[in-house]
């Protein structure tokens, strides 16, 4: 008999996952919340770190979900799933009840949301934005203005946003944003050749396959200028530019700058979901609020439930390559376990 | 021997052997949040003291991991002890306590 599994989350991972399985031969139901798949990937414009449009990672994606053994459910949400004689019955808003053998969680996680960190102004001041909003604006194809229509003269790009901040309630790093800052940094750049760009960070983790190189381009070809030192806090002048405060800790003293624009780099935080839905199944969680892996080299993918297992940012942030290979591992495991 | 007059410019170089490590020591067992400290500079930038004096409560802690007390005493009498550097702190770092606590060690190890 053909063996199925429950997909909660069709983001990237939980897409990759599905048509991983379906071509095992798995049937696959893949559970959307929205009425879209491609979770937040779907709202990026362009990607690190080779500037190609986010557009073609959902639209493969889409593709190879053509596939019999799969079955998607947009606008859905899991109400329920129980153990029943070594099955798992999910229940849902649209009165389905749907019987598996394993469940793959891949809900992803929520943006932080940058209101929190009141002393810089989110909310307040109208040219402070999110790097998530100045992909929106990049998307739309507009030319990037303050908020009174004017191209900005001086743009600063704040690292570590509901990162490593324990008064944000978030301790990890995000391990996204200093590479994001980066990209954005020279996007801007190539649409606003004239503007000054300022990358306020606390340390450059550029860790990945690709992220050096693109640092040293946004050095030397872009002329991106990077001050090592946390914004302490955003003030608006009477003319509306925007006083920020730093220390300069490299020069090892005070720095106050005023721009034009503010953007945000907000870190990846657990999805509200996560937390519901550990409780729910009574999947241990980590410290920083992510799901809990058993083991911290062999367990990816694993949970403390057996038949349970997760994909992508529902266990901390990834970028999309990292995801990808975690959605692929996940599906192996699922097959090895429902085997 | 004749004296070349080498000696006569101080040496710069942090001879972390050398130093007497007692107040690091002191600060970190009475106020254990000091070790997280990742010198990202939040404190001194919104420092009431570092904005108007040549104040550092960040180059204080880094002076103070590595060994370097000399003229300390002089240094931390210029926190005014306002608790800016609280608020913004990322790691929760008490550095008011720390500031006091420092205080308190070279009153000790004097």
């Amino acid at each position: 008999m053909t063996k199925k599994v429950a997909i909660i989350g069709g983001g990237i991972a939980g897409m990759e996952a599905a048509s991983v399985l379906s071509r095992m031969d798995i049937e696959v139901l893949l559970i959307e919340k929205r009425q879209q798949l491609g979770g937040h990937v779907g709202e990026w414009d362009h990607l690190f770190p080779n500037f190609r449009p986010a557009s073609e990672i959902t639209r493969s994606l889409l593709n190879a979900l053509q596939n019999n053994n799969i079955k998607i459910c947009a606008n859905t949400v899991v109400t329920g799933i129980a153990r029943k004689a070594g099955l798992f019955e999910v229940k849902t808003n649209q009165n389905q009840n749907f019987k598996v053998d394993g469940i793959l969680l891949a809900t992803g996680f929520d943006l932080f949301d940058a209101h929190k960190k009141e002393e810089y102004g989110y909310g307040i001041y109208e040219n402070v934005i999110t790097s998530a909003d100045l992909e929106k604006k990049l998307k739309g194809g507009n030319v990037l203005t303050t908020a009174s229509g004017c191209v900005p003269k001086r743009i600063a790009m704040i690292h570590c946003v509901g990162s490593r901040d324990e008064k944000a309630g978030y301790f990890h790093c995000s391990r996204v944003c200093c590479i994001t800052a980066v990209k954005q940094a020279i996007e801007i750049r190539q649409k606003l050749p004239n503007v000054e760009i300022f990358c306020f960070y606390m340390d450059l983790r550029m860790y990945g396959k690709g992220f050096e190189e693109i640092y040293r381009e946004a050095q030397e070809k872009w002329g991106i200028q990077f001050v090592r030192g946390r914004l302490s806090e955003a003030g608006e002048n009477i003319d509306g530019g925007l006083q920020i405060k730093s220390e300069d800790t490299l020069s090892g003293r005070p720095l106050k700058m005023i721009v034009d624009m503010i953007v945000l780099m907000v870190g990846m935080v657990p999805a509200e979901s996560t937390s519901q839905m550990a409780k729910m199944l009574g999947i241990h969680l980590s410290g920083d609020g992510f799901i809990a892996h058993d083991d911290v080299h062999f367990g990816s993918n694993i949970t403390n439930v057996p038949g349970i297992f997760t994909a992508g940012t529902i266990t901390s942030p990834m970028t999309i390559s990292d995801t990808i290979a975690d959605a692929r591992s996940a599906a192996l495991k699922i097959c090895e376990y429902i085997a | 021997m004749k004296d070349f007059g080498f000696t006569i410019t101080k040496d710069r170089q942090i001879d972390y052997d050398q130093h007497d490590h007692r107040l690091l020591q002191f600060v970190l067992e009475n106020e254990p949040s000091f070790q997280a400290c990742i010198s990202c500079g939040g404190c001194t930038a919104t420092c009431s003291a570092g904005n108007l004096i040549d104040f550092n409560i960040r180059k204080l802690n880094m002076l103070l991991r590595r060994g370097e007390t000399e003229g300390l005493e002089k240094e931390i009498n210029k926190c005014m002890l306002c608790g800016k550097c609280m608020l913004v702190c990322p790691r929760g770092i008490n550095t008011r306590n720390v500031i006091l606590k420092i205080k308190e060690a070279i009153q000790k190890f004097r």
